[in-house]
């Protein structure tokens, strides 16, 4: 008998029985649960393609195993923007240039929303470059992806700046 | 920024538009090969690879592989039905190794399973035997075995290089090292093949080149090109490794398609796109100048030697195009550069943006250096003593155009049938330009300035841009600023420099600077626009879309931009040499042009005006006596049955090139750059950051100023991580030992510098290209140069030795410059 999760999924519960035990979150998304927008890069969680949120946290689904998430919140890419408004971060990305290929997006997107959740960089740029080293960005759009995070947190944290730093 | 130009139908162009599918991107919605939804029953491929470098199968062993869980197929070279071969160029490619093995990764076999994990799993059950033999690896290897492509080495030479050396009061020698890299595009290789009725073949890829897909599927399938359409929506980064690579992908899965009947899909995985694909040609080059006390150079030798792996693939344009970049931005009168394009063992280098010409530039660029070190100079005034002279000034104070003065010769870049098997692959930059009669060569006009290849120079404009960019990165100040720095720093040191970039603008294989589009506008007003050319990041789509709007006074909202297709748009080059916009916009505006010329004739005679005076503009056709919105401006030309598609079509006018003798007019034009670049390095350690970075580049009117500085900034941090962290290692079996992000370090977002300025030449392009912009993908990677210049300036600081740089310059390297530096 194949093991089976609960979980929720961009804000719908879901139970989904997993014909591998191995599976990982990243398989899952992509090849059974029909959400591609998450990417797979290099499968061994070194470029930061496949970032999601796991309960809030930025992980990397590529080397996240699915059976262990069962209870989990999980926030991909395809679940952030709102009744088709965009989140401030994906906002911020466009408004900002903060891609090309635009294959990495999903990840970078996925993991500023975490990094500002962390509460860590604030919108110090150097701070936001080290929060974001872990998602790479071949065709190299670091500056407009750090304008863009440093745009999404004084939009969505205008209060807070002064505990920022 | 540029300003808007007054014609306001124009307003579409110069705009910083965000790329096209910017929504789809930031929600995950753009879709990639392997995100498009494929229908029942669909099968997923691996290869097997090889495990030595060279030898012969003597024995393969795949049961265990047929009969693991989930495997419907398995192929070797013996199942292929015609064509075995996926070059690009000299049909020396096989698909699968057909008895003989050339690399470490070669693809054997491949598997066709359930899943993509499947496959995988099968492939590792196969039992090959091999006798090995001693694989050619290095530079070294294969000179010693006089392994090598075409018969010996290509030279290109002005005047006398060898005797003005001799003559020069004072010289510099030296060799450079100069590594690969990796793509690393982040979409890995992909494609999906979907078999039609009666034979015919789809095939979804991940290709810069649809066109080299459907001639290479077509020839494995035994079909003509007709019965077979290969699609590209887009491409998750590419940078030349999309150009031929994908061949393999989109033939096997062509292939098991039409064995199987059912659709195909194959990625590879990280490592195996590494292991498998070609890489940036790694290049040792020598020199040999002689110059004058103020630094001036009067004789310039090089020698290139470059590795090209196993398979000829695109390597002999790449290494032309090292030679015709070998004196970058300088004003040679006695120079020779000599060529060696040598065979390994080793993956089959590729494409690679700049396309062998940083590898070229490079050298040159150590050259001026290493003058300056000797002279004690500021290398800039070195730079500037050298350039070559600037661009001629009308009375209007406007540069001349670049029109040249003397007629052209005739085109000599026909083709010559070299094999009988299999047609030549003429839309290929691969295929050979073949001299079919003694080119004429332009004689310079008396005084006039020549590259080594005889080309006129008549734009240059890098003294007024290195003004400007010294002027504006308070050069002179800071580097007054960092020798008082360094002087009291005895563990940090810091560098500064400043390099230019001077990149010939065509295809050199002078018949691929063509393109075509199509362009449909409906009753309802709306337009869909198709061309050659693919997206894969660099905002092509976007740049050309801004053209179709302009050309009907639209907003760009109201063009849809489609997906390349080779059943839309035929016989397309590839989108590389930084030639996509400038081909494939002015087809776009040839198409949209003839579509507006039917529409203003027709509304002309009804209205009774002149069709000359039409005027498209803010959404609206004016014909003079009246006012039309443009989608009823459409509805009546329908209703007159008015044909509302049109194809368009462009040559670029003025090239010719006879890549044999070295002699001809191969660029329509030239795109310039210049960076500053400080870094500091750790002398303890050999570690280093960037500090400051401030760019100043030429691209033309910029179509789209937004994504013109996004090819900017991306190309120098990627040029700058191959000349400073990306190294590729391999073993003395030829097995790449860096094939993957763990062990090849690409820059990341902590790697940029802090202070970053990248600002756009705000001059039009002296030749007639579209709305006068210039190409950007390639120009800026090189500008990286600066910032291995910058290190080497830092390391210079250490102790009174030149510090000869290797590149990449790894810590490591950095770490052994500054003792060689001390030890001088």
């Amino acid at each position: 008998m194949s093991p089976s999760i609960s979980l929720t999924l961009n804000g719908e519960a879901r139970d989904i029985a997993l014909d591998d035990p191995r599976v990982t979150l990243l398989d899952l998304l992509r090849e059974r649960l029909a959400l591609p927008g998450t990417k797979k890069g290099c499968d061994r969680g070194q470029c930061g393609a496949c970032t999601v949120l796991v309960n809030g946290r930025r992980v990397n689904s590529c080397l996240t195993l699915a059976l262990t998430l069962d209870g989990a919140e999980i926030t991909t890419i395809e679940g952030l923007a709102a009744d088709g408004t965009l989140h401030p971060v994906q906002e911020a990305f466009i408004e900002n240039d903060a891609f090309q290929c635009g294959y990495c997006t999903p990840g970078q997107i996925m993991s500023a929303v975490g990094l500002i959740a962390e509460g860590r960089a604030g919108d110090d740029p150097e701070r936001i470059r080290e929060g974001m080293s872990g998602n790479i960005c071949r065709c190299v759009a670091y500056h407009g992806i750090t304008l863009a995070v440093q745009d999404a947190t004084r939009s969505m944290t205008p209060l807070k700046k002064e505990d920022a730093a | 920024m540029k300003d808007e130009r007054p014609d306001r139908t124009a307003r579409a162009v110069r705009s910083p538009l965000p790329h096209d599918a910017a929504t789809l991107h930031v929600t995950g919605a753009a879709r990639y090969v392997d995100d498009i939804p494929v229908p029942a029953g669909c099968l997923h491929m691996a290869f097997g690879l090889s495990e030595i470098a060279r030898g012969t199968i003597t024995a393969m062993d795949l049961s265990a592989v047929r009969s693991a869980p989930g495997v419907r197929d398995v192929i070797t070279a013996g199942d292929l039905p015609f064509a075995n071969d996926v070059s690009p160029s000299a049909h020396d490619e096989p698909l699968l190794a057909d008895g003989e093995v050339f690399y470490f990764g070669q693809p054997v076999f491949a598997v066709v399973a359930d899943s993509h994990l499947a496959a995988r799993k099968a492939v590792r059950l196969a039992r090959i035997d091999y006798d090995a033999q001693t694989p050619i690896l290095t530079i070294d290897d294969a000179l010693a075995a006089d392994s090598r492509f075409e018969e010996g080495p290509r030279v290109y030479a002005k005047g006398d290089a060898d005797g003005a050396i001799a003559a020069a009061p004072r010289r510099v020698e030296g060799s450079m090292e100069i590594g690969g890299q990796e793509h690393f595009y982040l979409e890995g290789q992909a494609a999906l093949a979907l078999p039609q009725e009666d034979g015919d073949m789809v095939v979804q890829c991940s290709s810069q080149h649809p066109t080299e897909i459907q001639h290479k599927v077509a020839e494995a399938l035994g079909l003509p090109m007709h019965a077979v359409r290969a699609e590209v929506r887009r491409m998750g980064g590419a940078f030349g490794g999309k150009e031929s690579q994908g061949n393999a992908l989109a033939v096997a899965c062509a292939v098991a398609a039409a064995r199987t009947g059912r659709p195909c899909k194959m990625r590879y995985d990280r490592d195996d796109d590494f292991v498998i694909t070609g890489k940036r040609h790694d290049f040792r080059i020598t020199y040999r100048a002689g110059h004058d006390d103020d630094g001036r150079i009067l004789g310039l030798e090089f020698v290139q030697y470059c590795r090209c792996g196993w398979s000829q693939d695109l390597s002999l344009p790449v290494a032309d195009r090292a030679m015709l970049h070998a004196e970058n931005a300088y004003h040679l009168v006695d120079v020779r550069i000599e060529s060696h394009r040598l065979k390994t063992h080793t993956q089959s280098a590729t494409a690679f943006r700049g396309f062998g010409g940083p590898q070229g530039m490079i050298p040159m660029e150590r050259v001026i250096d290493e003058i300056a070190h000797a002279l004690s100079l500021d290398p800039v005034e070195v730079r500037r003593l050298n350039y070559y002279r600037a661009a001629a000034q009308s009375a209007e104070g406007g540069a001349a155009p670049a029109t040249p003065a003397a007629p052209l010769p005739r085109d000599i870049s026909g083709q010559k049938k070299v094999h009988d098997a299999l047609p030549d692959d003429i839309a290929s930059r691969g295929a050979l330009g073949e001299v079919v009669e003694p080119a004429a060569g332009r004689v310079a006009a008396s005084g006039e300035q020549t590259t080594p290849y005889h080309m006129p120079v008549t734009d240059f404009i890098l003294h007024e841009m290195t003004d400007r960019l010294c002027q504006s990165a308070d050069y002179t100040a800071r580097r007054a600023g960092i020798e008082a720095w360094n002087a009291q720093s005895p563990i940090l040191k810091k560098g500064l420099a400043l390099t230019p970039v001077k990149f010939g603008i065509s295809f050199t294989l002078t018949h691929l600077n063509q393109a075509g589009a199509l362009v449909h506008v409906y009753q309802d007003g709306s337009i869909q626009m198709n061309h050659g050319g693919t997206e894969m990041g660099q905002g092509l789509f976007r740049k050309v879309s801004q053209v179709a709007a302009s050309r009907f006074g639209l907003d760009v909202d109201r063009v849809r931009i489609t997906a390349t297709d080779t059943g839309k748009v035929p016989n397309t080059s590839a989108t590389a040499a930084s030639s996509g916009s400038d081909l494939n916009g002015m087809a776009v505006k040839a198409a949209c042009d003839t579509i507006r010329d039917r529409i203003a004739a027709f509304l002309a005679e009804k209205d009774g005006v002149d069709a000359a005076t039409v005027r498209f503009e803010d959404g609206a056709v004016i014909t003079g006596a009246e006012r039309y919105d443009f989608a009823e401006a459409v509805r009546l030309a329908y209703l007159g049955r008015v044909s509302l598609s049109a194809t368009g079509y462009y040559r670029t006018p003025d090239i010719v090139w006879d890549r044999i003798r070295g002699e001809g007019r191969p660029f329509f034009y030239f795109a310039y750059g210049a960076a500053v670049t400080e870094a500091v390095v750790d002398t303890l350690t050999g570690e280093y950051r960037l500090l400051r970075t401030d760019i100043l580049h030429d691209a033309g009117a910029s179509l789209n100023p937004a994504i013109d500085i996004g090819q900017i900034e991306g190309g120098y941090i990627q040029g700058t991580g191959w000349l400073t962290t990306e190294e590729l290692v391999w073993d003395a079996e030829g097995r790449l030992r860096t094939h993957a992000p763990s062990t090849y370090k690409i820059p990341a977002c902590s790697d940029r510098p802090d202070l970053f300025t990248v600002t756009l030449w705000d001059g039009e392009n002296f030749a007639d290209t579209i709305y006068r912009s210039k190409a950007v993908g390639e120009p800026p990677f090189m500008l990286g140069i600066s910032s291995f210049l910058a290190l080497s300036d830092a390391i210079a600081a250490c102790g009174p030795g030149y510090p000869a740089l290797d590149a990449p310059a790894t810590p490591e390297r950095v770490l052994a410059a500054i003792q060689r530096v001390r030890a001088a």
